[in-house]
């Protein structure tokens, strides 16, 4: 048996070795890749569960190893959110499927304006999956929760015959608290409340295509996908119920966001192009692709629909936090054009802003 | 960002509006060619920027609405063949064929790819010897180049399994058949800079001369737009009709000759169904004799399958600047992004689906 399994059965300082990421504990010589036998709940599979995720995710709610997580709640409201994730390739500059898992249900939590406060993870691999990928995964997990500070409690892991997955899917829910003075909803945004976004769009969508086989192009790029609890915070903090509307613009992109949040506050939104930030390389490989970034996927991103006496404020909040210092007012909620979307362009002209109907697909010329 | 932003300056645009205004007195239709120009003129709001008199109509350059119907079935015929990796530009793949799309035959497990060039289509016949690699190779004379030198390359390389299906069409042949109908209402062209670029413009010269239509090649940014309307309206109010250049940065009068060399290397002039349109004779491409063998509807035997196209479409009338997609029944009501009726609706370049994009209905 490798060394790093006798030590993986150790005490703190193998935990501490484990979560620096050193050495997968699974015997790569024996196992160097998942079989259905890891997920088939006999030896193979309490042997990913007690080398690899316990001393990984290692919390006292998690140690039991029931068949849930038992959790002491305060008695406020509670934000509860789940989110699967299929993004290939697993691993792309700035990132990967792991950290993108915990950043993806800690930000659906933080826009509901809660604190998080446990996560969930369960594991559909498939059959062939280096082991080695695994652990990066699951090591990228237990980092991207520990700079949250959000344990992750209770788990599953089920195997697909090869050929039926994309080496590792994952579902992640969670749990947060709401404090009292908060009542973030799409429907409280209203006419004379402004939109602000906390820095330039487009960014992770292009960042994975610039990977995609078939697609590969040179950029130095890398996904924002990062955790936004803190940053929202800060923004709570400083405008508290001022605080209507809170929306991670992730697949759909900022239009599609903003007209979901128009439809059910039935308002119409008016934004304006030239405030809303964009890097250079992003915008030229939108250009060359013939993609609108006003529909490419977001992480790291957020909305916020606030009234207006808070705006300045929150801006302020946003840029003196590091995932914020392009945050931008980029546009204003107003009483006509209920349900709409409408952009003024860079050099003027008004259009509307529409939902995307399916994939954003190149063009020809 | 250089070479964007300065075609975007807001206070630029203003002044070329403001320099639009003053030199028209009357009421005049100019038709852009290209679907990308279509594309940027409702999605800065230039049309409505605009004086009343001046109407923009929308021309048929947008190569996903001029394919034929038969053409996307023959395509979905040929992906469906399992020894088959079928590959495309991305905004084909989801126009309807009669009864399908090419996304619903990847759905269904047929090997469909998008690729950003034919040349990476080459090189997957390359890596796959054991399959076939088709391309499906469409659009005007900007994309003819990159088809010719793929199946030049195919050629050189000796590869057997490697096939293009293709239904190249040309842009002059198809504004004499708007100028030549007897319901042209068209005064004047914005020609397409990026085929321009490619064949440059002194063959639009004759056509000037013959109709009396003033042409100008246009580029494709906002105030590359409004500088083309701005000359195009300078001709029309002076009565002249010559053919000038706004997009000088990319067009030169004799175009890439390269690029034409091996053009007419590959492909010969061939008559042309248009979508919508119907046939115009000597309006596009074929692959040469001594191509036939990357001939795709030859070597999977689908040159036979016909199409019949819905009644309700009026792509047609739109395509040639007849009508408007607001004047269509179906428009926003039966025909959407959704589900299209005609080809229009379904490219991001077709006007019918700017206009419902761009909450033009």
């Amino acid at each position: 048996m490798a060394d790093g399994i006798a030590e993986g059965q150790g005490g703190k300082k193998a935990g501490e070795q484990l979560a620096m990421g050193l050495q997968c504990p699974i015997p790569i010589s024996e196992y160097p890749h998942i079989t259905l036998a890891h997920g088939g709940g006999g030896r193979l599979t309490q042997m990913l569960i007690e080398k690899m995720f316990v001393p990984s995710f290692a919390n006292p709610a998690l140690q039991t190893l029931h068949d849930g997580a038992i959790l002491d709640a305060p008695s406020v409201h509670l934000a509860f959110s789940t989110d699967s994730f299929v993004v290939h390739p697993i691993f792309f500059p700035g990132g990967d499927i792991g950290s993108l898992a915990v950043h993806g249900t800690v930000n659906d939590l933080a826009m509901c304006g809660a604190r998080p406060l446990a996560l969930s993870s369960a594991l559909i691999l498939e059959e062939g999956l280096p082991m080695q990928d695994l652990w990066r995964v699951i090591q990228s997990m237990q980092n991207a929760a520990r700079a949250v500070g959000v344990p992750i409690v209770t788990g599953d892991t089920k195997v697909v015959d090869r050929g039926k997955g994309d080496g590792v899917f994952i579902n992640t829910a969670g749990i947060g608290v709401i404090s009292p003075n908060i009542r973030v909803a799409p429907t409280r945004a209203q006419p004379g409340d402004v939109v602000l976004i906390n820095g330039a769009i487009a960014v992770h969508g292009i960042a994975i295509m610039s990977v995609r086989e078939g697609l590969e192009f040179e950029t130095a790029l890398q996904s924002d996908s990062a955790p936004l609890h803190d940053i929202v915070a800060r923004v709570l903090d400083v405008a508290g119920e001022r605080v209507h509307v809170l929306r991670d613009p992730t697949r759909g992109g900022l239009a599609s966001t903003l007209n979901e949040i128009a439809a059910s506050a039935k308002v119409g939104i008016r934004l304006n192009e030239a405030q809303i930030p964009l890097d250079d390389a992003v915008r030229g490989a939108c250009e060359i692709l013939g993609l609108d970034p006003l529909y490419v996927a977001n992480e790291g991103k957020f909305l916020a629909i606030v009234a207006r006496e808070s705006a300045e404020q929150v801006l302020a909040a946003m840029r003196a936090h590091p995932l914020g210092k392009a945050a931008a007012i980029i546009g204003e909620v107003v009483a006509e054009h209920p349900g709409k979307v409408y952009l003024r362009s860079r050099i003027g002209g008004m259009r509307v802003v529409d939902m995307l109907s399916g994939e954003q697909l190149p063009r020809i010329c | 960002m250089k070479y964007i932003d300065e075609y975007h300056r807001e206070a630029d645009a203003q002044k070329f509006i403001a320099a639009i205004q003053r030199v028209v007195t009357r009421p005049w239709a100019i038709m852009e060619i290209c679907g990308g120009q279509t594309h940027t003129l409702i999605k800065f709001g230039i049309d409505r920027l605009l004086p009343q008199q001046v109407t923009l109509v929308h021309g048929p350059g947008c190569p996903v609405c001029v394919t034929p119907l038969e053409l996307i079935d023959r395509a979905i015929a040929i992906a469906r063949r399992p020894e088959v990796i079928f590959t495309s530009f991305g905004d084909m793949l989801r126009v309807p064929g009669s009864r399908d799309d090419l996304l619903s035959v990847k759905a269904r497990g047929g090997d469909v790819r998008m690729v950003y060039s034919p040349l990476d289509a080459v090189k997957l016949a390359q890596k796959n010897p054991e399959r076939q690699v088709v391309f499906f190779a469409v659009g005007f004379e900007t994309t003819a180049p990159g088809n010719a030198m793929a199946v030049w390359q195919a050629k050189q390389l000796g590869l057997q399994n490697f096939s293009i299906l293709t239904s190249h069409v040309l842009v002059p042949p198809a504004m004499e058949a708007i100028l030549g109908s007897p319901s042209n209402r068209v005064q004047g062209f914005l020609a397409a800079g990026h085929v321009c670029t490619v064949m440059g413009y002194w063959e639009y010269e004759p056509i000037a001369t013959k109709y009396r239509v003033p042409i100008v090649v246009t580029g494709f940014e906002p105030l590359d737009l409004l500088q083309g309307i701005y000359m195009m309206l300078q001709q029309l109010e002076a009565g002249r009709a010559q053919v000038e250049n706004q997009y000088t940065r990319a067009v030169k009068r004799a175009g890439n000759v390269p690029a034409q060399k091996l053009i007419a290397q590959v492909f010969e002039v061939t008559d042309r169904k248009w979508r919508g349109i119907g046939e115009i004779p000597r309006s596009g491409y074929r692959l040469r004799e001594e191509f036939a063998a990357f001939d795709a509807e030859k070597r999977f035997d689908v040159g036979s399958l016909t199409a019949q196209e819905s009644p309700l479409c009026i792509a047609g009338q739109i395509l040639q600047g007849l009508k408007k997609p607001r004047d269509c029944s179906a428009f926003g009501t039966k025909c959407t992004p959704e589900h299209p009726l005609g080809a229009p609706m379904v490219s991001s370049e077709g006007a019918c689906a700017a206009y419902f994009s761009y909450g033009r209905a």
